[in-house]
């Protein structure tokens, strides 16, 4: 029987600040991350594997069964949607705010106002809750350039410190939802590998409790 | 304009998730359905044949929007009535053992078809999956939920799959304690999206706000966790002490089932997930789930569906299961390829090796007739064996390899 686990991560800051509760876990990495041009990584326990992907492929790998376990952004599951992947644990790191925000002086929209995000669906429910049509602009990174160069009118973007939208004279008028990252498990990987995933689940849900002592 | 693409590019094109199957699989399929067809048979099941399309209002009784969504429809020309082609077959059966054959015992169908779905819900992406079920009515307790889930465990087995995994819950226990907290509809929807997520923070933060009865709020917040092995159900009674009566029922039958079917199947692993809601829309107790390893979705799904057929003028309790023969042949890594052996019989009009090709036929061998000025490549045909005329006498000889 089948008792590896496989875990999808995403460069950047949710792996860095990952890492410190796989380690509470009892699983390092064996490679060094930054010299490596390695996809799949070996770590210190030989049933355990990273893989290291991007942020928004994290969902697919882990609801396909590709890997059993991830780490995503709730920005990230919210657009991907669907009910197909459990997420039990709030992380608590990497943590920002879903944003509406648009020019200091003011969001002016000439009919219909017109959203440049990479969170099309996300945002979509968003203005449809509150009764509103909007235009999306499906956009792939720097959001802040489209309301400058008169492509949108304003952007939902993920918000850390403010201090990109402020240096381009953005500010933030709504909040959509607060972000951190989840734990995320694949269902059948839960039912058919549930000691071994169960056991992960409840270890890094300590990790995280230590950590805020 | 491409200039690389030919003009009849494109033309061989199948839309998204529809598939063929090919010689390959075919055979192995249609051999697979036919013993699947004498397994149910034995167990006394009725084949029925239900049609590809049928008034829409009648293809969606009792199922909830989802169905709907994954209806493809079209007009009646004849009627001008809107009519669906079957996204599941389950309501067709349900149509037929209501209306047309009011049995007062227990009624057992099953049934195999091809259906269409507007969007897949499935690991292959497919849109057209080739549904086998069988369905008992008529009776509602436990022994015919596990006579149902025996077939299903027995049909993946004849299907060539191993390592199945046995997947346990009971939709009863979140619906009365939903209605116990006097949710309504959109709460409802709200915190079964979470449970079916186990988004812990989520289900906490909606409990916080909306179920302020302390017990409750302890015994719906405890769902999320309730899964593993069979520890779980005796975690459930305790911590269900004092849940709606029909909570503990519905871990009793639980525990019923659960010892039937180690007994049955000692070595088959079972999992137990209370907060497992699959088809929660109209499914009304036991839900079972097969799922085998490798693959990220379960591979056959059933459960308890009571009073679908109240739409049709006759609620009568039902239970059954269903799976896609074609996504289940597709998860062997490789389909038993039979050696075929076939016998090539040249052209000739001798009404000897007339006789001698239709007694070989009957016999149950594979005979290809050479057709005038073919191409022959025997091994392109499968062909081991030819027909030769030795002094006269026509013989089956061997070829060489």
């Amino acid at each position: 029987m089948d008792k590896k686990l496989t875990i999808a991560l995403s460069k950047g800051r949710i792996l860095k600040e990952t890492l410190p509760l796989l380690a509470y876990a009892g699983i390092e990495l064996r490679d060094d991350l930054a010299t490596s041009r390695k996809l799949i990584f070996d770590t210190n326990r030989d049933d355990v594997k990273l893989l290291i992907i991007r942020a928004s492929d994290v969902p697919v790998y882990v609801d396909y069964g590709a890997a059993d376990v991830g780490v995503s952004g709730k920005d990230v599951l919210m657009e991907y949607g669907g009910e197909g992947i459990y997420e039990p644990l709030d992380l608590e790191i990497a943590k920002c705010r879903l944003m509406l925000a648009g020019p200091v002086d003011g969001i002016h929209a000439q009919g219909r106002l017109r959203i440049a995000t990479k969170y099309v669906k996300t945002a979509k429910r968003y203005f449809a809750a509150k009764s509103e049509q909007v235009e999306m602009i499906k956009l792939y990174g720097s959001m802040e350039l489209a309301p400058l160069v008169g492509l949108a009118d304003a952007i939902v973007d993920v918000v850390d410190t403010g201090n990109t939208l402020v240096a381009n004279d953005l500010k933030p008028y709504e909040h959509i939802a607060d972000i951190s990252s989840r734990l995320i498990v694949n269902k059948a990987s839960m039912k058919m590998k549930h000691a071994v995933v169960k056991g992960f689940v409840d270890k890094i849900e300590e990790a995280v409790a230590q950590r805020k002592k | 304009m491409n200039e690389g693409l030919k003009p009849d590019s494109g033309r061989w094109l199948l839309p998204e998730g529809i598939e063929e199957v090919l010689p390959s699989q075919a055979r192995y399929l249609e051999k697979v359905r036919q013993e699947l067809f004498q397994l149910f048979d034995g167990w006394g099941y009725d084949l029925v044949i239900p049609p590809l399309v049928e008034f829409l209002d009648s293809l969606l009784v009792g199922t909830g929007n989802d169905l709907e969504l994954q209806t493809f429809k079209l007009t009646d020309q004849l009627s001008g009535r809107l009519m669906g082609v079957r996204a599941d077959i389950t309501p067709q059966i349900a149509r037929i053992e209501a209306h047309h054959l009011k049995n007062q015992g227990p009624t057992r169908l099953c049934y195999i078809g091809e259906v269409l779905r507007t969007r897949s819900d499935g690991f292959g992406r497919n849109r057209s999956p080739l549904q086998v079920g069988a369905e008992l009515y008529g009776h509602s307790g436990i022994e015919s939920d596990f006579e149902v889930l025996q077939l299903m465990v027995e049909s993946l087995s004849i299907t060539g799959i191993t390592n199945t995994h046995v997947d346990l819950g009971h939709v009863a226990v979140f619906r009365l304690l939903a209605d116990a907290a006097a949710l309504d509809e959109s709460q409802e929807q709200t915190l079964f999206s979470a449970l079916q997520r186990k988004a812990k923070p989520e289900i906490e933060e909606f409990l916080d706000q909306f179920v302020l009865d302390q017990s409750l709020h302890k015994m719906l917040s405890g769902l999320a966790d309730l899964n593993g092995s069979e520890g779980v159900l005796s975690v459930a009674r305790e911590l269900f002490k004092g849940a709606p009566e029909g909570v503990l029922k519905a871990l009793d039958e639980l525990q019923w089932l659960a010892d039937a079917m180690k007994d049955l199947y000692p070595a088959l692993p079972l999992y137990f997930d209370l907060a497992e809601l699959r088809g929660y829309k109209y499914q009304t107790g036991v839900v079972f789930a097969a799922f085998v390893p490798g693959h990220g979705q379960e591979v056959a799904r059933g459960g308890r569906y009571d009073g679908i057929g109240q739409s049709f003028g006759r609620a009568r309790p039902a239970t059954g299961f269903s799976l896609d023969l074609k996504t289940v042949v597709g998860l062997l890594t490789a389909v038993p390829v039979e050696k075929l052996a076939a016998i090539f019989a040249p052209c000739s009009s001798d009404p000897e090796l007339t006789k001698l090709v239709n007694q070989l036929r009957q016999q149950g061998n594979r005979v290809l007739n050479e057709l005038p000025g073919q191409k022959i490549d025997f091994v392109e045909f499968g062909c081991n064996q030819i027909l030769e005329n030795k002094n006269g006498r026509w013989k089956v000889s061997k070829l060489p390899n």
